[in-house]
């Protein structure tokens, strides 16, 4: 009924992403926590050219050394040094790279299985679900974090089985809601015509039916990334997760917790970029939901 | 003096595209006993009048009147809690959804105690015998048993008997039914507006039906307002009305009651809908709708003449039935039905 | 109301099954021999290996095993502990009061900050209060709470002296634990010193492991204030002519609870795994620190006992929580 051109009609993809934008950019704070995400990304991706110093280099005569604001600061530390000389604001650029590439892991691999077990649950009913759901119970039965240690000592502590732990215990969320949109919209016209026509069961699952569960997903996907990122360095700081000296956030508390007394520095601000980090990404998260969920819509 | 005068009523919301007049300089005088009912379609902006006169519309509307009194007290002078004590114990109001508009946390009893005990006052006791007298008055079988009863156990005619019984608790002066009967059984509406009448009768509060139903108006009223787009389009007392309708809304409506359709195939309608916030047309609202409208129709806006006792919204208001506009030589009086359904687009 | 009751018990028992499973296969899974691990640097004789590995049922099947595992469970025997080989099920009751304890009085601090603080964003919606509110519930909900706790600890502890750093009470006072409830065996004690020096040293740990839930408390009270708000019987109740007052704390909020006694519920598995850190940052004598040390020294009996008793806390207090609910929300009562 219209021809392709600006503006877009009604039921095309640019249509919706044109109305998705306008509802999203509507509110200032997802657009102050876009920009931050965005600029942290960048800071994260360009770390060697960004950061000052070499993450892991110790400047044996600067230790504890004050941030550029104090009488004894130098300007070639901005943020200060820990207790071994290495500078926190290098340490926090590169630590950057480690919790949000550990964190985007954990989401595309608890967010990829987590649908893949959603939509068997959701589609074929029956016992497939009983069996996803109840495993799904017993994960939700034990608190996160320890379940999350728990697998971390299996698995002996590092990056990668931190990740899996912090992936497996997000994956009921992804689950569930999936297997609720799958239900709810099963049985809906466009995938029953979808059917008569003869496609098969995968078909039905990725092609009908995924796309039309995405809003909820694309929500808890950024919920799921911000509590990575407290969970990745929770497990740092107990020291489960990442190991020194690899500059992780969580890690970089855990050690400087000693010094608290005298050397405020290197404790406030690796957790004052994580508050910081996972605030944004809330923000962000907020201003999706209400930009792709219905009923929050505003005629 | 009227009960309820209201003179140059306006209510516009505050939304993301500017403010939209759902409401556009309504009056209404309402004297003591008096039905009255107030017609129009869905997105005509009767209830919201209503809503403004009760004060229980959302901090978005801005309310406007010349005038806006009952009994003598300026309602728009009222502190909140002067307007508070009116509210509920001289003027109640009974919406159209009853299962949604009683609390589902409480007991009926206890909603219907809250009321009295904010108006009227009275020992526990006396209260719960009010209460009771209340639910028997309004025909509910068994007030003893279902007085502890909540909500979602009754049936939507019973909800909205509780809801009469709750409304004339404290003996209003006036009473506001918002299509009491829309969202009930066709069995259960006839029982709830005999009900209505009934209590204005023996009571003699005055009750404002608001009604999209004209046959509810023929059986129901003595004095009716049309509303059209948040318009007052015309306002007569009933007989007169069916007898001689001024407005070509008005002749529209009543010609799609089946009891003036004649034995005609099918009813007539009205084709298209009512205008909302952005598709409102140039000139008067109804021109698009409208079988009579001219060339000064779609450019102007009527007012209604100074001599006219119905206020008729319109350049050419009819006259016994038969429309002045030049456009109505080509319509077939007899069988709107042939007149072409121009479809409405913004 | 019973048998909603029961309805829902059994529906717990696979889940709990399933518990136990996973329990059970975590100190299998573990790297290392326990029995080795247990000896110590100064080794162990092929004899003794033998012995202590039948006395401990690992030269039996897996399936065997398991059962004696289920079999011990039933009657509250959850083997000893590698380290003080002392029976888990004490160490863990011995612990569990202070962890209750310490989360009863966050849970406490988050209601009472967190729901007046969301019914005031709902009712002031779009104004500055409401944004100032929403805007610090963000920040909670962000917060890393072992970082929380170190900048209380640094701000009131190090700089103000004002609260002290770890511990449930001063080294002054001994308390004859009765109930595990260091508030409440003080008072027992009839030692006022004792119960004021406990309250002290439950601040911050409160707050701390409070912040979250507050924030989600606050949050979700906000929304469903919001919801209900929007109807018809709210309409209702000030077409009665009531005040303000009533028809916000009585009509509104009686009806938002139903939503917020769900989240509140669900805020005690977050509580738990905040436990974990707080009790680490304020070496606080529960079962938090103690599954992290049973954890860290591979003291496999210990871990595997501590699993499935946190789980099974947190599916009795899921299904309280369904049962308040069926309480609180007339429609399914009946």
């Amino acid at each position: 009924m219209s021809t392709i051109s600006t503006p877009a009609a009604p039921g095309t993809f640019r249509y919706q992403l044109a109305s998705f934008w306008s509802d999203f950019s509507a509110s200032r704070g997802a657009l102050v926590g876009l920009l931050f995400i965005v600029f942290i990304l960048l800071v994260a991706l360009f770390a060697p050219w960004v950061a000052p110093h070499d993450p892991a280099m110790q400047d044996r005569s600067a230790l504890l050394v004050p941030p550029v604001w104090h009488a004894e600061g130098s300007w070639s530390y901005l943020l200060g040094t820990d207790a071994v000389g290495r500078d926190v604001l290098s340490r926090l650029i590169y630590g950057a790279r480690y919790s949000l590439s550990i964190s985007a892991m954990v989401v595309v691999l608890s967010m990829g299985v987590g649908i893949f077990l959603g939509l068997l649950a959701g589609y074929f009913r029956g016992w497939v679900e009983t069996v996803i759901t109840r495993v799904m119970d017993v994960v939700l039965a034990f608190p996160s974090l320890l379940l999350a240690l728990g697998l971390v000592a299996i698995l002996s502590p590092g990056l990668t089985s931190a990740m899996i732990a912090i992936a497996l215990v997000q994956l009921p969320y992804f689950v569930r809601l999936t297997r609720a949109a799958v239900i709810g919209e099963k049985d809906r016209e466009y995938v029953i015509a979808s059917r008569l026509s003869g496609a098969g069961h995968l078909r039905l699952m990725f092609n009908t039916l995924l796309p039309n569960c995405m809003a909820p997903l694309i929500v808890q996907a950024t919920l799921s990334f911000s509590t990575a990122i407290l969970d990745i360095a929770a497990l740092g700081f107990l020291g489960m997760g990442v190991q020194p000296p690899t500059p992780e956030w969580g890690a970089m508390l855990a050690n400087a917790r000693e010094f608290m007394g005298s050397a405020y520095w290197a404790v406030t601000f690796p957790g004052l970029i994580i508050l910081l980090t996972v605030l944004m990404i809330n923000l962000m998260g907020d201003g999706l939901r209400d930009a792709l969920d219905p009923k929050m819509k505003r005629s | 003096m009227a009960l309820l005068d209201i003179e140059g009523l306006s209510v516009r919301f505050k939304t993301s595209s500017g403010l939209f007049a759902a409401v556009e300089d309504v009056d209404i005088n309402v004297d003591r006993g008096e039905v009255w009912s107030i017609v129009g379609e869905s997105g005509s902006g009767k209830s919201v009048s209503m809503l403004a006169t009760m004060g229980l519309l959302p901090w978005t509307a801005q309310v406007t009147a010349d005038r806006m009194t009952f009994d003598g007290q300026d309602l728009q002078q009222l502190s909140p809690r002067q307007r508070r004590r009116i509210v509920g114990g001289e003027m109640s109001m009974i919406f159209q959804e009853p299962m949604s508009s009683l609390n589902p946390c409480f007991t009926v009893g206890t909603q219907i105690d809250e009321m009295i005990k904010q108006h009227l006052g009275g020992s526990r006791k006396e209260r719960h015998e009010r209460a009771l007298d209340l639910l028997a008055q309004v025909g509910i079988p068994d007030p003893a048993r279902r007085i502890k009863a909540y909500p979602h156990q009754l049936s939507g005619g019973m909800s909205q008997r509780v809801m009469i019984a709750m409304a004339i608790s404290c003996n209003p002066r006036l009473l506001i039914a918002d299509e009491p009967t829309t969202a009930l059984d066709v069995t259960i509406q006839a029982q709830i507006l005999e009900l209505l009448l009934k209590l204005q009768e023996d009571t003699g509060m005055a009750l404002i039906l608001i009604t999209h139903d004209m046959g509810v108006v023929a059986e129901t009223a003595k004095h009716v307002v049309v509303q059209y787009a948040g318009r007052q389009v015309e306002k007569q007392d009933v007989k007169s009305l069916f007898a001689n309708p001024r407005h070509p809304y008005t002749e529209a409506l009543l010609s799609a009651l089946p009891e003036r359709a004649g034995n005609q195939d099918r009813l007539p309608t009205i084709p298209g809908v009512v205008p909302g916030q952005h598709d409102r047309p140039a000139g008067c609202l109804f021109n698009p709708r409208c079988q009579y409208a001219t060339e000064q129709c779609r450019e102007v806006e009527p007012v209604p003449a100074a001599d006219d006792p119905a206020r008729t919204l319109c350049h050419y208001p009819l006259e016994d039935g038969i429309s002045p506009s030049p456009a109505a030589a080509g319509v077939a009086r007899d069988n709107p039905q042939s007149s072409p359904h121009r479809e409405v687009r913004p | 109301m019973f048998k909603f009751f029961l309805v829902k018990l059994a529906q717990l028992v696979p889940t709990f099954i399933g518990v136990t499973i996973v329990a059970f296969s975590f100190i299998r899974l573990l790297p290392g021999d326990p029995i080795l691990l247990m000896a110590g640097e100064r080794g162990i004789s092929a004899e003794r290996y033998a012995q202590l590995k039948s006395q401990m049922g690992f030269d039996r099947s897996l399936i065997v095993q398991y059962f004696d595992f289920l079999k011990g469970l039933l009657h509250g025997d959850l083997g000893n502990s590698l380290v003080t080989h002392a029976p888990v099920m004490d160490e863990f009751m011995s612990r569990f009061p202070a962890t209750l304890e310490l989360s009863l009085f966050a849970l406490a601090f988050a209601v009472i900050i967190g729901l007046p603080a969301g019914v005031l964003a709902a009712v002031k919606r779009g104004k500055t209060l409401d944004h100032t509110i929403m805007g610090i519930s963000l920040t909670g909900y962000s917060m890393p709470i072992f970082w929380w706790g170190l900048l209380l600890i640094m701000l009131f502890s190090t700089i103000l002296g004002w609260t002290p750093v770890s511990g449930r009470i001063s080294y002054m006072y001994f308390i004859e634990p009765v109930t595990g409830f260091m508030t409440i065996d003080s008072l027992i004690a009839g030692d006022w010193g004792a119960f004021l020096s406990a309250l002290h040293y439950l601040i911050l740990p409160s707050i701390v492991l409070g912040t979250i839930p507050l924030a989600v408390i606050a949050r979700q009270t906000r929304s469903s204030m919001l919801e209900v708000l929007g109807e018809d019987y709210v309409r209702t109740a000030r077409a009665k002519g009531l005040s303000n007052f009533r028809v916000i704390m009585v009509h509104t909020l009686r009806n938002a609870l139903i939503s917020v006694v769900t989240v509140i519920g669900l805020q005690v598995g977050l509580l738990l795994a905040g436990a974990i850190l707080t009790e680490t940052i304020f070496s606080w004598p529960g079962i938090g620190k103690w599954m992290i040390d049973a954890i860290s020294r591979r003291d496999y009996p210990s871990v595997q006992g501590g699993l499935v008793l946190i789980a099974f806390i947190v599916m009795i207090v899921n299904l309280l929580v369904d049962l308040a609910y069926g309480v609180i929300n007339p429609r399914i009562r009946h």
